[in-house]
């Protein structure tokens, strides 16, 4: 991989087969040992810096989002976490999108395909709280950004986890 | 996984710092754990300990880099299903059942189950939705991102 990309989004990064195995070797965690770079290391016939390096190198091409914790959301207290899609004109949604992503609650927010006639909603956008009545006042919220352009809305609230694993490669 | 997998769970403030402080930039570095521990005021041992017991109680899911699929020549792409509830539990561990669904979750809606599928390489996509239309019986509805307007799940512990 060369070390000049910049994580822009328009041209994925080809992996060399020591990058996917870094990436396997991580995708469920890093190891929880003081040294855990140089871990990785020992499992992958590397050397601690030539990890370090890749995984860095990794992170500045947008490969890597972040590294970290990953809380479970309903066990540090959101235990309400709603879907909310709307039906905005097609004309509007590339305008109004960025609005609502900018809106400091939405945790995500993308333009997706509507698929008629079941499903005329075009801008998703997640939103957690709470309670329900957290969720439903976030969502009145994008509703009054949306203004006139929202013909339709709905809040889909999760009931259950059913998985959770991220990324898997194998 | 049930809504609320950690039952009895109570986070001390040094917790809620950590989730706080570590949903990002947590440091290459030889001793990272260390140099991690040093901005929270704790030992590296604590900070081990601290996470180890976080994940063991499952108020974290991971720890550790987070990936960017598509970054790398894959995909993702949400899809969801209308299960009858008969049938629920079973098509629940069909779909689990493939290593490309990365998340699932149960939504009150008539499309009731909301899967997201990451692959390799876009046609990967299409095989995966083929698999589940094969193994349920039940048509595949699939939300492909045509834009991506905003992304960035960092909750603090509100508990």
């Amino acid at each position: 991989m060369s070390t000049d990309l910049r994580a822009d989004m328009a041209s994925p990064v080809l992996l060399d087969p020591l990058d996917r195995a870094l990436i396997v070797a991580t995708q469920a965690g890093l190891p929880l040992v003081p040294e855990p770079y140089a871990a990785l290391a020992a499992e992958l016939a590397m050397s601690a810096d030539e990890v370090m390096a890749r995984l860095t190198q990794l992170q500045a091409a947008g490969i890597i989002r972040r590294i970290g914790a990953v809380p479970n959301h309903y066990a540090i207290g959101w235990t309400a976490n709603g879907m909310t899609v709307w039906d905005v004109p097609d004309e509007q949604v590339d305008q109004l999108g960025p609005l609502i992503g900018a809106l400091p609650f939405v945790t995500h927010c993308y333009r997706r395909p509507r698929a008629l006639p079941a499903w005329p909603y075009n801008l998703f956008a997640m939103v957690h709280g709470s309670s329900r009545e957290e969720c439903a006042s976030k969502a009145a919220e994008i509703r009054a950004v949306l203004g006139e352009a929202c013909r339709a809305g709905e809040i889909l609230y999760s009931t259950r986890i059913l998985k959770k694993s991220g990324l898997r490669l194998s | 996984m049930r809504e609320r997998p950690a039952e009895n769970v109570c986070l001390d403030a040094v917790d809620r710092r950590i989730l706080a402080e570590l949903q990002g930039d947590f440091p290459i570095c030889a001793r990272p754990y260390q140099a991690a521990a040093e901005g929270l005021g704790i030992s590296e041992a604590e900070l081990i300990a601290r996470l180890q017991r976080l994940l063991d109680d499952k108020v974290l899911t991971r720890f550790g880099p987070m990936y960017q699929i598509e970054r790398m020549g894959g995909a993702f792409v949400l899809a969801a299903l209308a299960v009858p509830e008969t049938a629920y539990e079973t098509v629940a561990a069909q779909v689990n059942a493939l290593p490309a669904v990365a998340h699932n979750y149960r939504r009150e809606h008539a499309l009731n189950m909301w899967f997201v599928l990451a692959t390799e390489t876009p046609a990967g996509i299409a095989e995966a939705i083929a698999q589940i239309e094969t193994a349920t019986g039940l048509p595949v509805h699939a939300f492909p991102k045509e834009r991506e307007y905003f992304v960035e799940m960092k909750l603090e512990a509100r508990v």
